[in-house]
């Protein structure tokens, strides 16, 4: 690129973004030195999920909402459960409870270190993939390569396979694992959570561009620990209500640009859910191990540069391997693998913690369990509004930077928040016009 | 970087899908290092930024065609590959997203979107094989790891791959399930269901739903007679038919049988 970008209509545009779940594009123009527009694109076919689960039966959306995302497909089903519990009228006892938040931790595990290894970190050690680090960092990468299977091990035992778990249904489970098949799996996660402080040390000292995030951060807070399966939401701004009033206080609008909703608070601003929110509202509950990496990495009571987000992650890869531990030493075995869960006609709300923050859905089913309407906001499509306010802010003062490496920082700003636009879509699209 | 131009060159491609069987491909946590070293990387967006130009030796393509933009694409895609192996049912069927295939797209997406006219979309989601040839089709939802290396294996070794197309059935035998629509009347579709997932959901006290897609010579006439002898309402077995590979065709004409008899 020969003109500086800050004369006259320039373009930042990638029409393929890299290292992220799904298909997005970014686009931010610049005309005589100030960042007129940012678009982040999510141009993901449309598959009209909440459209065909009408007229599907009060048992499927765990089956069914797990294949918005294979990175994430716990997150989905773990929603969708509560949700429909609750518009039946049950809870499920203290041991289900338990057992979904060890097998939330596999997810958890597998997806942050996929991104911290191999979507994120090529960023920051100057690599296009980890392929290509591994031939540097082989060690690194073979330790994050560890790090995801012993995610996926829990994930396989506690839920029949890594992608797409069989064993979830609405209600608990199909069958539980034994003591003697979750104690088999301590040494790995033993280790994990050895590797998992070495990574927060490591990825501490990544260096980072300065900037701060002005917006509210919004998360689930719950009595039984850092957030997970469980909890109603909370805000930096100091709101809190019941996940039944999270439509609420939340409103979605479809712009032109994406086939994702943004979503907005109801003051029209942006917010923020993922590792920083849950850091921000809940890092008391983390465990005493996480806490001490923490600190020992220079995060504070909050953190606002969404460039450390890979240091949050990390953090919690400490606490959902110190979690996972937990429970597998106290599990004592549960009356049974699932209660019974008769459909009822009402209307139910769940919302848990994916990796990439909270999820969503609302169902409605009619007295025979038939489902009249269903409603699902993913995370991504939460934090849009403010992936667009982070660029606008982060393009401006740097457009003394040549055109191929702004572009290549927008990028890693956009992966900042470990997008998954394969969730998004209903529910994102990026290009950088330097007009 | 000095013997990768001599190694085969491989691409991964996304069209409407989840991401989970390319995802699978990151998950062969125990063989991705060392299948780098066989195969170039050469296109994978999910994982690389890097692009090489084609041609390619083998294109994974996992997703199904829903856009007027994609039946485009996916004609180029096979232009410049050599080999194209689909992976997964969105790709081999239509995926979950094929239910809009027996109902009004248009519907759907004012049901989705306040300004549906944003939303640029088919009214069918179809397989890859129904817009250009397609050279192998690995079936599941989620693709299993262990096929997917067979399959990058059989190319590097010039054979065919080794992936059976009988039932669920003889996995759960070989794995030593007791049949749970035998001894438990639950219900099971591995009978008429492809193997390839190990039979995970018998060994999980589940009957299999289905996500390897129809197996080589399904009965499901019989098989729904036995679902609905089991007590099973008509609506559930239409459902059952309809869920990841409802547009396989076998699958689909079961599903039809029961269209007419609910209401």
């Amino acid at each position: 690129m020969t003109h500086r970008l800050t004369e006259g209509t320039q373009v930042l545009q990638v029409d393929t973004l890299a290292r992220v779940e799904g298909e997005g594009a970014m686009r931010v123009e610049v005309r005589d030195g100030e960042v007129t527009d940012v678009e982040l694109r999510i141009y993901e076919p449309p598959r009209f999920f909440e459209a065909f689960l009408r007229g599907r039966a009060w048992t499927e959306p765990p089956d069914i909402t797990a294949r918005i995302c294979g990175i994430c497909p716990v997150a989905y089903q773990m929603s969708s459960c509560l949700a429909i519990e609750a518009a039946c009228g049950v809870t499920v006892p203290e041991e289900i409870r338990l057992m979904r938040r060890l097998l939330y931790c596999g997810e958890w595990l597998e997806s942050h270190a996929l991104h911290i290894f191999f979507l994120h970190a090529p960023d920051f050690l100057g690599y296009q993939s980890a392929i290509e680090m591994a031939r540097d960092h082989r060690e690194l990468v073979e330790r994050g390569l560890r790090l995801k299977k012993a995610g996926n091990a829990l994930m396989t035992l506690v839920g029949g396979r890594a992608v797409h778990p069989v064993n979830v249904r609405v209600g608990g489970f199909y069958r539980l694992p034994t003591r003697s098949e979750l104690a088999a799996l301590r040494p790995a996660l033993e280790q994990g959570l050895d590797e998992a402080l070495q990574t927060v040390a490591l990825v501490s000292t990544f260096d980072v561009p300065e900037m701060e995030q002005p917006y509210e951060y919004l998360s689930l807070r719950s009595e039984h620990g850092y957030p997970l399966e469980s909890g109603s939401v909370v805000t930096t701004g100091g709101s809190a209500f019941p996940v039944a009033e999270f439509e609420g206080h939340v409103t979605e609008e479809h712009v032109a640009h994406s086939n994702a909703l943004h979503a907005r608070l109801h003051d029209g601003d942006p917010y923020v859910v993922g590792p920083l929110a849950r850091y921000a509202l809940c890092s008391d509950q983390l465990s005493p191990l996480a806490q001490e990496a923490a600190r020992a990495a220079g995060l504070g009571g909050e953190c606002r540069n969404p460039f450390r987000s890979i240091v949050v992650r990390a953090v919690e890869l400490v606490h959902a391997f110190d979690e996972a531990l937990r429970i597998i030493g106290g599990w004592n075995g549960a009356p049974g693998p699932a209660v019974p869960v008769p459909a009822r006609a009402g209307e139910g709300h769940g919302a848990t913690e994916a990796p990439r923050g909270l999820l969503f859905h609302r169902y409605r089913i009619d007295d025979d369990g038939t489902i009249l309407e269903a409603q699902i906001v993913p995370p991504t499509s939460q934090n849009q509004a403010s992936i667009e306010a982070d660029l606008r802010a982060f393009v401006q003062p740097r457009l003394h930077l040549s055109h191929d490496e702004l572009t290549r920082q927008c990028e890693q700003a956009i992966r900042n928040y470990d997008p998954c636009i394969s969730c998004a879509t209903h529910f994102l699209d990026l290009r950088v016009d330097e007009s | 970087m000095t013997e990768t131009a001599a190694l085969p060159r491989l691409a991964v491609w996304k069209f409407a899908s989840c991401d989970g069987c390319q995802l699978t491909l990151l998950n062969c946590e125990d063989e991705l290092l060392a299948l780098t070293g066989q195969i170039e990387i050469a296109y994978f967006p999910e994982a690389t930024r890097a692009v090489v130009e084609g041609p390619y030796d083998v294109s994974l393509v996992e997703g199904s065609v829903t856009t007027p933009d994609d039946a485009e694409r996916i004609r180029r895609v096979r232009e410049v590959s050599r080999r194209l192996v689909t992976i997964g049912a969105c790709a081999t069927s239509g995926g979950i997203q094929a239910l809009r295939n027996f109902a009004d797209v248009e519907e759907f997406r004012s049901v989705v979107y306040a300004h549906p006219a944003y939303v640029a979309t088919l009214d069918r989601s179809t397989p890859i094989s129904a817009h250009v040839t397609v050279d192998f089709e690995l079936r599941g939802c989620p693709i299993d790891k262990g096929q997917l290396v067979e399959v990058l294996a059989a190319h590097l070794q010039h054979r065919r791959p080794r992936v059976p197309s009988y039932s669920v059935c003889v996995e759960c035998k070989r794995r030593g399930t007791v049949c749970v629509a035998v001894a438990h009347g639950t219900p099971c579709l591995g009978p008429v269901t492809q193997a390839g997932c190990g039979a995970i959901c018998p060994a999980y006290a589940r009957g299999c739903y289905g996500c390897f897609g129809p197996q080589d010579t399904p009965n499901t006439a019989s098989l729904a007679d036995r679902l609905r002898w089991l007590g099973m309402p008509e609506i559930d077995v239409l459902r059952v038919f309809r869920t990841f590979n409802a547009g396989a065709e076998p699958f689909r004409r079961e599903s039809a049988r029961y269209e007419e008899v609910v209401p």
